[in-house]
């Protein structure tokens, strides 16, 4: 496989975030959940948004979401993605609540629409990394 | 205590849009627009005891620079938002006794190239500081600027109301109308039409490269000051009648409930309340545009029509300085550019002062008393 080029996950608070990382590498998709208020949330953050309680758990999710909206990008920020151009950089709707930022892959650019059904396709990019994309459904 | 009316702005100088000025420094440009304002106010430099600028660079490294000793100084930490801010910070301070007389100043020299060279670098950079975005938006290839993210919100606006690109493109070309008749704009003499605007690369669809704005250098200042010192100064006065927040209830667009919804849903009745006025007697905005959906979004907001009718709005109506609802009348961004040092935003207040004080030559509108600024 040739080396990956584009920008990897960097971590602010690597201890907060790693489970996030290590299920994607099972394949698992977790998501932040209040104990409290049982409302899902993203990204994850050391408090509850809602109710300010610490009292949060990574909570297995469908992977089923909707294409909240989409830019088609021609002119990418980081050079190693002027490849792939027009791909979609995208705003994700799970159908548990949070929207998190993605790409909408295996799929003509052509044909992504707004609202469209989406199921999360994991992509391992490296032996460690695997990035959460969503693909039609 | 209400603030209405109790502050004015007296004297504004602006430096004309370059895309460089290759021999001057964002000192310089500012020390020349410190000058020229202070001058059209009608004030020495002496007079001066306020000081207000943009997040980037501490106001007392900046009073020192320009030789000013504030009683009252502070930076705007508003993003784009932070001029239009500063006169709501100014007003506060004058009415308060906080200070007599305070400048507020924005704007920056930089090279032609370098908000590209910024982000490249940026997006690159494996060494910089980690962060939210870091984490969960560059491994997915964001757009260079701002482009990515308004790109997402006009995408989400054509989707929920049917707004078209012929009705974002009017809204450019009309800016660009308006900033053919600036001497001071990038775009001086330099029109384009709506089919030029769509004929426009996408820099990411659906976002038109002339639907965003030109990186430039030069820098805006105004001079505030209560309502009664105001009245003994040579320039009719331009008071400040209603004020309102907040900048943002977000730090990045994708965390918003609802992307095509600003807070101008809440600043713009917090300024109409304390004006005691009805959006209906705002007779022209200027209004911060770093792209076309963000004026119209705004505009939905603050109530000049119903939540997603602003397409129809544009496709229907004038909002040239010679139209019946003018709008960044000196081109505003997208019309005579994005001034460095969050000067951008700013343009806004210097141009709806020079409306009211009926000092905008040619390109006055026709009923200039009433104007509605948002950050
Ligand atoms: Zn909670």
């Amino acid at each position: 496989m040739a080396e990956y080029a584009k920008p990897l996950p960097r971590q602010e608070e690597p201890e907060l975030t790693q489970p996030f990382w290590d299920a994607a590498k099972r394949h698992e998709l977790l998501m932040p959940r209040c104990s409290f208020c049982n409302k899902f949330f993203w990204y994850p953050r050391a408090a509850c948004p809602d109710c300010l309680r610490e009292s949060w758990e990574w909570t297995p999710v469908s992977g089923r979401a909707r294409l909240h909206t989409f830019t088609l990008v021609y002119q990418a920020a980081h050079p190693a993605f002027q490849d792939d151009v027009p791909y979609a950089f995208a705003v994700v709707q799970l159908e548990e609540g949070p929207r998190m930022m993605s790409n909408v892959v295996d799929c003509d650019v052509a044909n992504v629409k707004v609202d469209m059904p989406l199921m999360v396709k994991f992509d391992d990019v490296t032996d460690d990394w695997t990035l959460v994309k969503f693909r039609p459904a | 205590m209400s603030l209405r009316g109790k502050a004015a702005i007296v004297g504004f100088y602006e430096t004309p849009s370059r895309k460089e000025f290759p021999d001057r420094s964002t000192n310089s440009l500012l020390a020349e627009v410190a000058r020229g304002a202070i001058r059209d106010a009608g004030l020495r430099k002496e007079d001066i005891d306020g000081l207000i600028n943009a997040e980037g660079t501490n106001s007392l490294t900046l009073a020192e620079v320009l030789g000013i000793r504030p009683r009252y100084n502070t930076s705007v930490t508003s993003h784009g938002a932070s001029g239009a801010t500063s006169i709501v910070v100014a007003a506060q301070a004058v009415s308060a006794g906080l200070a007599n007389y305070v400048l507020c100043i924005f704007g920056g020299s930089q090279p032609r190239s370098s908000s590209r060279l910024r982000a490249v670098s940026q997006a690159e950079r494996p060494s910089g500081p980690a962060s939210r975005a870091t984490e969960w938006e560059v491994p997915y290839g964001p757009v260079i600027a701002m482009n990515g993210w308004y790109g997402l919100i006009k995408q989400r606006h054509m989707f929920e109301y049917g707004t078209t690109m012929e009705q974002f493109a009017k809204c450019a070309a009309d800016e660009r109308f308006n900033g053919a008749a600036n001497p001071n704009g990038i775009w001086y003499e330099q029109p384009v039409t709506v089919q030029d605007v769509l004929d426009s690369r996408f820099t990411n669809d659906p976002i038109h490269l002339l639907e965003g704005v030109m990186p430039v250098s030069g820098a805006h200042a105004v001079i505030v000051t209560t309502a009664e010192r105001a009245r003994a100064l040579p320039n009719p006065p331009a008071y400040i009648l209603g004020m309102g927040g907040p900048a943002t209830n977000h730090d990045v667009i994708w965390q918003e409930d609802d992307i095509t919804v600003t807070p101008v849903t809440m600043s713009a009745p917090n300024a109409l309340q304390m004006a005691e006025m009805n959006i209906r007697d705002v007779q022209f905005a200027q209004f911060y545009d770093c792209y076309t959906v963000l004026v119209m979004a705004c505009l939905e907001d603050a109530g000049i029509v119903p939540k997603g009718e602003i397409g129809p709005f544009y496709e229907s109506t004038d909002t040239t300085f010679k139209g019946e609802f003018p709008i960044n009348t000196d081109g505003g961004q997208i019309g005579a550019g994005q001034t460095a040092g969050l000067g951008g935003g700013f343009r806004h207040v210097v141009e709806a002062t020079r409306q009211v004080m009926g000092r905008a030559e040619n390109r006055q509108v026709e009923k200039s008393d009433v104007c509605l600024v948002n950050g």
